[in-house]
């Protein structure tokens, strides 16, 4: 029900950026999606990309501050008001999204978000039938669009 | 083969009682052999006393104090009692400011030298068996040849590898079977970063156990680290090149102060604004006489150096009085909003922080609403993916530093590596932009 997100500790500072992305790119890691905010100090740069874990240790070996996490992401049809429609429902559960990115992949739409109740969370995806994507999937997706 | 705990056992534990007559009987042979130079007779002269005037150890508080300018103003040779012919030595501190200092030494002024240090050394457990690896800078830095002399003295096989070419050195730690080192600390920690990145495993692969760490400030906090890291036991040491550079003060190992030998030196605390001493235990500003030297005694001279005198005796037998680890120079203090601030202080507290690397950059600064602090710290893995957790940590350690200081910094939280300190000398900690008017 979840893949895992590179969380980037990055100084906002001309060059670390590209510092990272280099690292990436000498490894063979392809990024799937990734999003930054524009912060004063420092930000986290979020990515799902192909081989995660090894993606992290690489980073981590570079003595790179990162962080391996879980986050949820659901399939979504290419339609208009798909998204406020599955979001509505984790809003009416009072589950409230602490961060949420989107990115199109093989023509379907994929939200990947966190939520401050985890739990709740997988609860509703169930109920709801809501469709997700898992680790597997995503590296599945990921070479075909290679 | 079994050793005597100490390098000068006669003199390292002698009775208080005659420790301080020799100490007498040496600062009055000083004091005769200071007035060989036109220097200290313009001194005596203006406060009106004569060599005859001290009779007691309290009375070198008559005598008058001697500063790294008296130093600057009597470059090159000014401050020598003896004929250039009988100096074999000289050392010389940086000058960023005007002339720099020199320190004259005789051949016997090097014996002694070498003696103290090896008393240091062998305080800490060193023994003719051990290899001995010097990773700091060699040349006018008198850490140098001063641990290179005394280590010889105390018989250990030498390896003068001095500071920089971190992997060279590791591998020497490794090839030689190195198992004790002297190095400075931030320099200790970039050996254990390198290990590290290497795939050395100091307790695995290496001999070592034994550590000096000295010639910069480092809180308790950072020597644990440190021990931790290199699976060492780490001993503060302190030296001042005016002095003669390492071999001044040592820790034990008990770990609880350092000895200040009080056969080449005596010692005073004072305040540095009002000049007067202060109580043992309380901070202030050390003031060493030298009474064991014969090319470039000093009388009264202000180290800038912060400690505190510790009272009580030390389990481990030695007579000489012990100061506490440095705490910082009375020049590094810094002055903000009125508050007097220690780096040392901000230190103690990053340290406690598990997240944080033990690098960090304080800067000063001047703005509309007057001047204010900056404390840069690094992440050194990221432990979230949460900004709101950043935030809790950023204002933890503001309020944590704000205890400790008074005045609150601004802090800011910077990726593992932007602050490091570089393959040779000290770390940068403090920079000062603040307006001046």
């Amino acid at each position: 029900m979840t893949i895992n997100q590179l969380s980037i500790f990055i100084e906002n500072k001309s060059g670390t950026l590209v510092k990272v992305l280099k690292i990436l790119k000498d490894a063979g890691i392809q990024l799937i999606a990734s999003a930054i905010a524009d912060t004063v100090e420092y930000g986290i740069y979020r990515v799902v990309c192909s081989e995660p874990t090894r993606a992290y240790l690489i980073l981590k070996d570079a003595g790179i501050p990162v962080a391996l996490s879980d986050v949820f992401a659901l399939v979504l049809e290419n339609t208009p008001g798909s998204a406020a429609d599955a979001i509505e429902l984790f809003t009416n559960e009072g589950i409230s999204i602490t961060y949420m990115y989107t990115f199109l992949l093989k023509g379907k739409g994929i939200i990947v978000f966190r939520t401050d109740n985890a739990d709740k969370a997988r609860e509703t995806i169930i109920l709801n039938n809501l469709k997700f994507i898992a680790e597997k999937d995503l590296n599945a997706l990921a070479e075909q669009s290679i | 083969m079994s050793y005597s705990p100490y390098f000068n056992p006669e003199l390292e534990t002698m009775p208080r009682k005659e420790l301080e007559a020799l100490q007498l009987e040496r600062l009055k042979s000083t004091v005769k052999r200071c007035l060989n130079t036109k220097f200290y007779q313009d001194k005596f002269a203006e406060l009106g006393i004569t060599a005859d005037d001290i009779q007691t150890l309290d009375d070198v508080k008559k005598l008058p104090f001697t500063t790294k300018d008296d130093l600057r103003a009597n470059y090159p040779f000014g401050l020598s009692t003896v004929p250039m012919n009988e100096c074999v030595r000289l050392h010389s501190s940086s000058g960023t400011t005007g002339n720099p200092t020199v320190v004259l030494h005789t051949q016997k002024d090097l014996d002694e030298w070498a003696n103290a240090v090896a008393r240091c050394l062998w305080m800490v457990g060193s023994r003719p068996e051990d290899v001995f690896q010097n990773s700091a800078g060699y040349g006018m830095f008198t850490a140098g040849l001063g641990f290179q002399y005394g280590a010889e003295k105390v018989g250990m096989l030498t390896v003068p590898a001095a500071a920089g070419n971190t992997k060279r050195q590791i591998k020497f730690i490794k090839d030689f079977g190195t198992t004790v080192v002297h190095a400075i600390p931030s320099y200790a920690s970039r050996i254990y970063e390198v290990m590290k990145e290497e795939g050395v495993d100091p307790a695995r692969d290496t001999k070592l156990r034994v550590l000096c760490i000295g010639a910069e400030p480092h809180s308790e906090e950072q020597r644990k680290r440190i021990e931790h890291d290199l699976h060492v036991k780490a001993y503060n040491s302190y030296g001042i090149s005016e002095m003669m550079g390492p071999g001044v003060a040592f820790e034990c190992q008990e770990q609880n102060g350092l000895h200040i030998w009080e056969d080449y030196f005596i010692v005073e605390i004072i305040d540095p604004q009002t000049l007067e001493p202060v109580p043992d235990g309380q901070i202030g500003e050390l003031v060493l006489t030298t009474i064991n030297r014969e090319g470039m005694p000093l009388l009264r001279y202000r180290t800038r150096d912060l400690t505190a005198i510790m009272s009580g005796e030390c389990a481990c037998g030695r007579t000489h009085r012990r100061i506490q680890r440095l705490q910082g120079r009375s020049d590094d203090m810094i002055i903000l909003k009125g508050v007097n601030i220690f780096p040392i202080q901000i230190e103690k507290i990053l340290l406690k922080f598990k997240e944080l690397s033990s690098d960090y950059l304080i800067t000063l600064d001047t703005d509309n609403g007057g001047d204010f602090m900056t404390v840069d710290v690094e992440i050194s893995q990221l432990f979230t993916d949460d900004y709101s957790r950043l935030t809790q940590l950023t204002k933890e350690i503001t309020r944590q530093l704000k205890d400790e200081i008074l005045v609150t910094p601004k802090v800011r939280l910077v990726p593992k590596g932007s602050l490091k300190a570089s393959d040779e000398g000290k770390a940068v900690r403090v920079k000062d932009l603040r307006k001046k008017f």
